[in-house]
């Protein structure tokens, strides 16, 4: 018996009929008749469903992050250990908790001892694992969930909650990512799925989910931060028939990967969201625009919905009620702009992405002029949490104006990089030093950068800096979607805006002017400025057409794109003086104002790397006068005529010994 | 195959696309479903696809032209028989994606302005983000994604892809 089938004949749930209380009936039940033969089997099949038949449990992470650390290896790998040893384990594919630093990441469960986790494992070291795990010692673990002082050394392994990693983070949207089984419906329910929905459909109308929203606090995660509840109120109370809503996981945002991470770790909790949203706003149909450039987000979406409409989740009188409701995916082909929401509307009546102006808002007009609500992953993901605890326990976290908690995504130059979920208003430096353990050693941290292409760069001064969308605003940067990289001091800071500036030229839609000619303008001047032909009115220039360009754009990403340029002036004035006036590159990124490259032949070992790197075939290697059978002594020699001054030797140098010559 | 063969085999792939999705509403709306799937077994949009595309859609030719030269995913020419994508997001930039993208056009031979190999075996493909930031710089070679990538492992990455095309039975 799968947990979904009924317990016995007394059960009247099927698609036709459905039962408003076949969620929870399906954990605490059975619910509408006393039968204790029937309780304890729905206790195995839970036990079942989690362990196997044997008692022992094996999460692989295996999301994008985890397959690009060696996940599918290590999982067929313990498939044959597994076999090889006559256990019949139940081996699970599961999303990512989020510390990308510790990939591939193994959690192996038996039932009476600690769920030990296992970081950086390979397909080498999965026997070895296992043998100490069952073996009763828990040595050599990343961590445990909790102790049961039934193995050897447990004291000597750390709780999971005291990592610093996870310390700091209080997760909702992502709390199970990396527990459960995301294809399957049965874990998610076992794990508090659906219960939400239950609850909304059962005993709320939609004026009533609607109220409990806005009296949450949340705020939209996909980057402006307008309030969720009022969004949905505004679209409830238009006429217009049919309603549609649209759930944007088409995540662009360089350096956010958060909606990936939480999708591929956890669908349902997003479709639970989803549903719920579609009753608020009284929408028949969904769509959930999702990028096919993350091609396992939408096939475990794909799982998802299918799954759903197979349990009566989905599809006519949902759970018994009179609301129905159906989602259909849609790849998005790949454009930034469709964060705007009049360009996804766009791209869904199968036109090219663009914005047109505001009002009249999606909320009256948009989809085929339908009354449309457009929700962030994340902003759907926290749905579920506030129908179930209430607004009020809700509003309890996070900072003044800022309710909840936030997904954040560490990357770039830090220690630990991954997704971390913590209350709004956390302060920067608690993110980069305490959380993701600061710049590796022997770096000193420079700045951080978020918001992606249409966010600002933060510097030192700001480490006290709480994230919430004011405090934020006010800094001249954005949340965005909350991706935050972290740059030493190898980051160019006029190269990085030059880099989101050929960005954003390249994903301007062309509609309107200030955007079209004022970003290629702007880029045109910061290139100019990293080959060394800067003059010194190009900073006021610049700051002339950021603001130009910010106030006069059509849409979001025109307003938003001077962003990085207008942060970088106000905080990082000095580097862009040191390219125009004294012609360098403080941090060595960019290469035409290197004069020329040179050897140390003292700090040379003659490894010949820089020579196959070469792509001019400038570099060789000579002996310099040692003696000739001395092959150690060779060193290499860069021929000035040939070089083309693009820097690979000194990239691939192992000893530094390739100096630029300003 | 010769023109004509290919020009049919083009309308019949277009075809199918439309049969599944001529129940969408309005039919507009199955334009980008249609090209995906067209891309997704063709490799590229060729241009006798996209015509019979505007005649079963009514859209005029200049409308199918726009969408299919505004998304990233489309392509108008043939494709390599692995497609090698560098992410260019971020973090893979700071981390020196830009020297991983140019060593693997220079390793391949590349030439300027054009994104496939003369052998016709791998087409080099630059993305927005692949969202796996926290192992920057990352390179994906069909579906084997690789992180942390550095120039000398590019050369080993590349190797082990042209072998497996030589001797596919290993």
């Amino acid at each position: 018996m799968s947990l979904m089938e009924k317990c016995c004949e007394k059960c009247t749930h099927s698609s036709n009929s459905p039962c408003a209380d076949y969620i929870p009936c399906r954990t605490k039940g059975p619910l509408c008749h006393f039968n204790e033969q029937c309780e304890s089997k729905i206790q195995r099949v839970i036990d079942q469903t989690i362990y196997g038949d044997e008692e022992l449990r094996i999460n692989v992470g295996m999301s994008t992050c985890g397959l690009a650390s060696g996940a599918q290896a290590v999982y067929d790998a313990l498939r044959a250990e597994l076999s090889k040893r006559v256990l019949k384990t139940k081996l699970v594919k599961t999303g990512c908790i989020g510390s990308c630093y510790a990939e591939v990441m193994v959690e192996v469960i038996k039932r009476g001892f600690p769920p030990a986790l296992y970081s950086n494992v390979t397909s080498g070291t999965v026997g070895d694992m296992l043998d100490r795990y069952l073996g009763g010692d828990a040595s050599g673990a990343f961590a445990l969930r909790y102790r049961t002082s039934k193995m050897r050394g447990e004291d000597g392994v750390p709780l999971l909650d005291d990592l610093d990693f996870f310390k700091h983070q209080q997760r909702d949207a992502i709390k199970n990512c990396g527990i459960i089984d995301p294809e399957s419906l049965e874990e998610c329910i076992i794990h508090g799925g659906y219960a939400a929905l239950t609850r909304a459909l059962r005993d709320m109308t939609p004026e009533e989910v609607i109220q409990e929203v806005s009296n949450s606090g949340l705020r939209g995660r996909g980057g402006a931060g307008f309030p969720t509840g009022l969004k949905w109120k505004i679209c409830r109370d238009v006429s217009g028939d049919p309603k549609y809503v649209i759930c944007n996981a088409d995540e662009g945002d360089p350096g956010a990967f958060m909606n990936r991470l939480t999708v591929e770790g956890d669908p349902h909790r997003v479709l639970e969201g989803f549903i719920i949203a579609g009753y608020a706003i009284g929408a028949k149909d969904g769509y959930i625009f999702v990028r096919a450039e993350k091609p396992l987000m939408a096939e475990r979406l794909d799982t998802a919905v299918k799954q759903a409409q197979r349990f009566g989740l989905l599809g006519k009188n949902i759970l018994g009620s009179d609301f129905s409701f159906d989602v259909k995916l849609m790849l998005s082909a790949g454009a930034f702009i469709c964060g705007e929401e009049t360009a996804l509307i766009a791209s869904i009546e199968g036109r090219r992405a663009m914005p047109r102006p505001r009002p009249p808002f999606p909320a009256t007009q948009g989809l085929w002029n339908k009354p449309t609500t457009i929700n962030n992953v994340e902003t759907l993901a926290h749905i579920p949490t506030i129908v179930n605890i209430g607004a009020q326990e809700y509003s309890k976290m996070g900072a003044e104006k800022s309710k909840g908690t936030k997904v954040y995504c560490l990357a770039g130059k830090v220690l630990r990089t991954g997704a971390v979920e913590v209350p709004l208003g956390t302060t920067i430096g608690r993110l980069v030093f305490d959380i993701g353990g600061g710049v590796p050693a022997s770096r000193r941290f420079k700045a951080i950068q978020i918001g992606g292409p249409s966010g600002g760069c933060l510097s030192e001064a700001h480490l006290n800096l709480p994230l919430d969308y004011e405090s934020l605003r006010e800094s001249g940067a954005i949340m965005g979607s909350g991706g935050i990289v972290i740059l030493d001091e190898d980051t160019c800071i006029v190269d990085l805006a030059r880099y989101f500036l050929t960005f954003t030229t390249a994903e301007s839609c062309g509609e309107c002017t200030p955007c079209r000619i004022g970003l290629q303008r702007m880029l045109d001047i910061l290139t100019s400025i990293t080959e060394g032909k800067g003059e010194p009115e190009d900073i006021s220039k610049l700051q002339q057409i950021a603001e130009a360009v910010a106030d006069s754009s059509l849409c979001g990403l025109g307003q938003t794109a001077p962003n990085p340029v207008l942060t970088t002036l106000r905080y990082f004035k000095g580097e862009y003086e040191t390219h125009i006036r004294e012609k360098k590159c403080p941090a060595h990124v960019c290469k035409p104002l290197v004069r020329r490259y040179q050897v140390t032949p003292d700090l040379c070992v003659g490894c010949g790397s820089c020579v196959e790197e070469c792509p001019a075939k400038a570099i060789s290697l000579t002996l310099a006068g040692a003696a000739r059978e001395d092959v150690k002594a060779k060193k290499a020699v860069i021929d000035d005529r040939i070089c083309a001054r693009c820097g690979r030797c000194f990239t691939v140098c192992p000893t530094r010994a390739i100096e630029e010559v300003w | 195959m010769p023109k004509a063969d290919e020009d049919e085999r083009n309308r019949q792939i277009v075809d199918r696309a439309y049969k599944r999705h001529q129940r969408s509403n309005p039919i507009r709306g199955a334009l980008i479903p249609i090209l995906q799937d067209v891309q997704s077994e063709v490799g590229y949009l060729p241009e006798t696809a996209l015509k019979r595309v505007s005649d079963l859609l009514k859209l005029p030719p200049s409308h199918v032209y726009g969408v299919a030269t505004f998304y990233h995913q489309f392509r108008l020419r043939p494709k390599g028989r692995h497609m090698i994508t560098v992410c260019r997001g971020t973090a893979c930039h700071v981390s020196g994606s830009v020297d991983v993208y140019s060593s693997i056009t220079r390793l391949l031979r590349i030439p300027p302005r054009e994104d496939t190999s003369q052998d016709g075996l791998f087409t080099v493909n630059q993305v927005r983000c692949l969202g796996a930031c926290g192992l920057a710089p990352i390179v994906k070679v069909d579906d084997s994604v690789y992180g942390k990538v550095t120039l000398p492992r590019i050369r080993q990455i590349l190797l082990k892809h042209t072998k497996q095309t030589r001797e596919p039975n290993q």
